[in-house]
């Protein structure tokens, strides 16, 4: 298996007309010196070796592919699970962590910082960073750290300080601005660990070359498994990490259709939302020009999804990117139907899912009276949904 | 002889070296703490500034510190925009150039040709974009640079020599020298090494210097106006303003104005 990333789809930074490089001069010198590290290790066989060697080490990869028997049948359609969920911490967040720390290290940096909103990224952040001795600080919105106590105490035991964010809409747009004026104000000494697909170059293209090793892996054991392609490879999109790693694999396979799910919390229409592709529009947020939800004037707008990994009002630029050009195809689930299909997919496979996951789950139940017979969806199962049980619990209680 | 190449900002720093004058350049965020406290509060500010900056708020102000996230925020809830920003500038009626300074976002929904179309006729002199550095976006920074709106860059401590060539190529009106590291705020030192930033960029362009981040005290003021040809006043007047109204503003600006004219001992 190689292991160099598939081959760079953006030019200069940019993925069509987005992406870019959206940030205070502070910052250029920072981004350069990453950009010209990060294009020298890309192509350099010694390096992913050594990323690859810590995955199996620390996150116990390849991660599984698994048949799902009895979801195959309630959807009508073989769906092979990709199981990031089995990776340890828990979700696909540690693949960027672990080649991002590589990164710091080789540049001298002994502070990391991220940003996080349900703590899936803090969490993955912390583990690494007291794995490899280096000082670690969280950014978590106020409400978000109310609202996520056990990831908080996860992230302080693993050495981490985790800063509640009290500005703005204290949660994950909040917390990624804080995280960059730490940056800015710190930016000699400090690595950013930027948490999905999105911020200023070159991180759209380096944390979806970290997690690529999703779609990669998939692509060979759906060939080992079923001796052919997907027909249709389904992930969730919040910033859309899990969602670049497992099409970086398909994304040269004419034949093999991309579907990336939104979350449509209340509805699209009720303005309480994250479906960003489904309806933002293009704009500049934390570095990168790519659709948003903003108001008329340009002022960014709260998002809203039951699951707290999707609740952002921007997408990563290479999505954006992927959806004008209709390479991939976007849509949008609810609240209700992600909670539907989390229940479901529960007591039908005994895999607890990630809510986020949760919505790509729906969406493939949805196409129950859609699908050829020759049809075969890879479902990236991007995370586990133990840290979702009690917010389930209360939300499901609330309903009347 | 005025040429007709010569900005608003050109003229006017003409003019303050003819009189051996160091600007000094407010910032203030429209629409704080009121939208009619903002109007009284530029006319104010007015009577004392060189150049005038005026803020236009974002809902994520990610390179400014508490006090002018602050300011931005209530100023949404004031309901202030970029067009009623414009409006506000119009309707102050300003004698001191002005420098619109905004997040790239509210210019790029307004439109890039239209803000400037409506800049020239209200006579707004400069546009600084925090999220722009220089070369990131030729479809923004063009069509400025061909207006009569001047475009400001900033400069950083970190802006290593091959990038400043980069980042003062093309720059216009002046050169916005950021003192320190770090978001816009108050602080108890003016940075150590400015003299030295300062020599450096001068090396590299001819345009005024103005230096801002951080900038609180009349002795602080009194510092940076022996290094630079401008001083800026941001977080510490938007703070007084928010805390004891115009009259305590004016009270501020005035040390700030008195400290700066000061011959050097």
């Amino acid at each position: 298996m190689t292991l160099i990333p598939p081959p760079e789809t953006s030019v200069d930074g940019r993925f069509g007309p987005y992406g870019g490089r959206y940030v205070p001069e502070t910052l250029v010198a920072a981004l350069d010196d990453l950009t010209t590290l990060y294009d020298g290790v890309r192509s350099d066989p010694e390096f992913w070796e050594e990323y690859h060697a810590l995955l199996k080490e620390i996150v116990g990869r390849p991660s599984h592919l698994s048949e799902a028997p009895r979801f195959s049948e309630a959807a009508g359609v073989r769906v092979l699970l990709k199981r990031e969920d089995l990776n340890h911490t828990g979700a696909h967040k540690i693949n960027n962590t672990v080649g991002q720390a590589l990164l710091a290290r080789r540049m001298g940096k002994t502070r990391i910082i991220a940003e996080t909103g349900a703590g899936q990224h803090g969490v993955a952040t912390a583990t690494i960073c007291a794995r490899f001795g280096l000082e670690c600080v969280v950014y978590m919105g106020a409400e978000d750290v109310a609202r996520q106590e056990l990831n908080v105490y996860r992230m302080r035991l693993l050495g981490a300080t985790v800063v509640p964010v009290t500005s703005g809409t204290r949660t994950l747009k909040d917390a990624t601005n804080e995280a960059l004026r730490d940056w800015v104000t710190n930016v000699p000494t400090t690595h950013y660990i930027i948490g999905s697909v999105v911020g200023p170059d070159p991180f759209p293209r380096m944390v979806r070359d970290f997690q690529s090793v999703i779609g990669v892996e998939a692509k060979r054991q759906v060939q080992v498994r079923a001796g052919r392609l997907p027909s249709h490879v389904v992930a969730c999109v919040g910033g859309g990490s899990n969602a670049m790693g497992i099409f970086a694999g398909f994304l040269g396979e004419a034949d093999v259709a991309l579907v990336g799910v939104e979350a449509a919390g209340e509805g699209v229409t009720t303005g309480l939302h994250s479906a960003t592709l489904t309806a933002g529009r293009p704009g500049v947020l934390h570095g990168t020009l790519s659709y948003l939800l903003q108001d008329a004037d340009g002022q960014i707008l709260p998002a809203h999804s039951v699951s707290a990994g999707l609740d952002y009002p921007g997408v990563g630029p290479e999505h954006s990117w992927l959806r004008d050009s209709r390479r991939v195809d976007y849509h949008a689930v609810d609240d209700n139907g992600a909670l539907s299909a989390f229940q479901q997919f529960a007591q039908l496979e005994g895999i607890i899912p990630a809510l986020e996951t949760s919505h790509a789950i729906a969406w493939i139940l949805a196409q129950r009276e859609s699908w050829s017979p020759q049809d075969l969806v890879l479902l990236c199962l991007s995370g586990r949904g133990d840290k979702d049980v009690a917010h389930v619990a209360a939300t499901l209680a609330a309903r009347p | 002889m005025i040429t007709s190449s010569e900005s608003l900002l050109d003229r006017q720093w003409a003019a303050l070296r003819e009189a051996r004058r160091t600007a000094l350049v407010p910032y203030l965020t429209a629409g704080y703490p009121t939208v009619a406290d903002s109007l009284d509060a530029l006319r104010m500010v007015d009577s004392y500034a060189d150049v005038i900056e005026v803020g236009v708020p974002f809902s994520d102000p990610l390179a400014d510190g508490p006090t002018i996230q602050t300011s931005s925020f209530r100023a949404l809830e004031n309901g202030m925009t970029l067009e009623r920003t414009l409006a506000l500038v119009a309707e102050a009626n300003l004698r001191a150039p002005v420098v619109l300074f905004s997040y790239l976002n509210p210019v790029m929904q307004y439109g890039v040709e239209r803000l400037l179309q409506d800049a020239e006729r209200i006579g707004i002199a400069g546009l600084l974009l925090t999220d722009l550095p220089a070369g990131a976006d030729r479809a923004v920074e063009d069509p400025i640079l061909q207006s009569s709106v001047d475009l400001i860059r900033l400069v950083a401590p970190t802006t290593v020599a091959s990038r400043l060539a980069q980042a003062v190529d093309g720059a216009q009106g002046f050169l916005y020298v950021v003192a320190r590291l770090g978001v816009t705020g108050v602080s108890q030192d003016v940075a150590q090494g400015l003299a030295q930033s300062i020599a450096t960029v001068r090396a590299a362009s001819t345009l005024p210097i103005a230096v801002g981040f951080g900038i609180s005290t009349p002795a602080q003021a009194r510092e940076v106006a022996h290094l630079a040809d401008g001083v800026v006043v941001g977080s510490a007047l938007v703070d007084v303003l928010g805390r004891e109204g115009v009259a305590g503003a004016d009270r501020f600006l005035g040390a700030l104005r008195t400290a700066i004219d000061t011959e050097a001992p």
